[in-house]
């Protein structure tokens, strides 16, 4: 369950944004997902959930968007179907994952005095 | 502060990140990678389930590998020494990274494992990962290249099930091939089939630690990983191109 882990990173992270605009609260976390990138988006929520107590993201709401996979050949840009083998047909060469793989922290919405 | 009318309120912010949740780990892996290009140590994250075949696939190298390279291993365990005590046996320098409940090793822990280790001295140093086929593959830790083993007993559709594991692996070792005869239903051929739906560049070597069948093609490989390695500056992962596509 790295989701734990993951959390735990970006509740740092977050503390840390929070801190050096002494910011009172956090009220929006903006979070993207990656099909590829091996998280689970409930047993995200489910971390969040229980490690944002008594932090600064206590009431904060976790905003997660799942990133679809989108694999494309690197030369003519033509898409990989879902479950094709991941060489272009027609260039035969191997296909780029182009999105898909984000763990990423986009936005924090804090209070600031 | 409320500048519009200047009622004392406090103001509600978005502040742009746009920075991945793990960048703290891809820092110190950065490190670690860094510190290994300046030794001139190859670094190899080994990844796969619980039962796979690492630890018998590290003592098979070991074996074959037997004074003619230094090796070392830094063996990621939920509890106990045994990983490390077995690689030890075989030959191999030796330190367990004991993960408590953590599914895997993150750059942190391999930072920490390197201390106390004379990881400097080895011209391999082989990072036996958590046995798990899903939380490893996310952190990187700082190594020249991603194996994963699975063994064929796992049945042909692990990799469609894993994709995020296989997509990372630099190379697949299939392992316990000495146990094709025994299973009808398993074929290496839907196995690589699977491999290319998952993987970009599709690499895999069927082996047997047990018979060593096989293993004259991963050593090859590993030669390989090292001669890159020494022939660039470079601090990211391996260029793939540089490896040859194997068939079945």
């Amino acid at each position: 369950m790295h989701e734990y882990s993951i959390v735990q990173a970006l509740l740092a992270r977050v503390d840390t944004e929070a801190r050096a605009r002494r910011a009172t609260a956090v009220h929006r976390l903006s979070v993207r997902i990656g099909e590829l990138s091996g998280v689970e988006m409930d047993l995200l929520t489910t971390a969040y959930e229980t490690f944002r107590e008594r932090t600064i993201c206590d009431r904060a709401e976790l905003n997660l968007q799942l990133v679809p996979a989108r694999w494309e050949c690197p030369d003519c840009g033509g898409g990989i179907g879902r479950g094709e083998v991941l060489m272009c047909p027609s260039c035969a060469v191997p296909a780029r994952l182009v999105q898909g793989d984000e763990i990423m922290l986009d936005r924090i919405e804090m209070e600031v005095p | 502060m409320c500048d519009t009318c200047g009622c004392g309120d406090s103001e509600i912010v978005p502040v742009d990140v746009h920075e991945k949740i793990l960048a703290g780990n891809d820092r110190t892996a950065a490190h670690n990678r860094e510190h290994f290009a300046e030794r001139g140590v190859v670094a190899v994250n080994l990844m796969g389930s619980p039962g796979a075949g690492k630890t018998a696939l590290l003592e098979a190298t070991a074996r074959r590998l037997a004074g003619r390279q230094r090796l070392g291993a830094l063996a990621g365990d939920l509890a106990t020494e045994r990983d490390a005590d077995r690689l030890r046996a075989a030959g191999i320098t030796a330190k367990s990274i004991t993960t408590g409940s953590a599914c895997h090793l993150d750059a942190d822990m391999v930072h920490r494992g390197l201390h106390r280790f004379p990881w400097r001295e080895f011209e391999y140093l082989f990072i036996e990962n958590v046995g798990n086929l899903v939380c490893p593959a996310i952190y990187d830790l700082g190594q020249a290249a991603n194996v994963v083993a699975l063994a064929v007993t796992e049945g042909e559709d692990k990799p469609l099930k894993y994709p995020v594991m296989f997509r990372k692996a630099d190379l697949v070792l299939l392992t316990k091939i000495d146990l094709l005869p025994h299973l009808p239903d398993v074929h290496l051929e839907t196995i690589a089939d699977a491999l290319g739906r998952v993987m970009p560049r599709p690499l895999y070597f069927p082996v047997s630690a047990r018979t060593g069948e096989g293993m004259d093609r991963w050593l090859k490989w590993l030669e390989t990983l090292r001669s890159v390695r020494r022939s660039s500056e470079a601090t990211e992962p391996m260029p793939k191109r540089n490896v040859v596509i194997a068939s079945s």
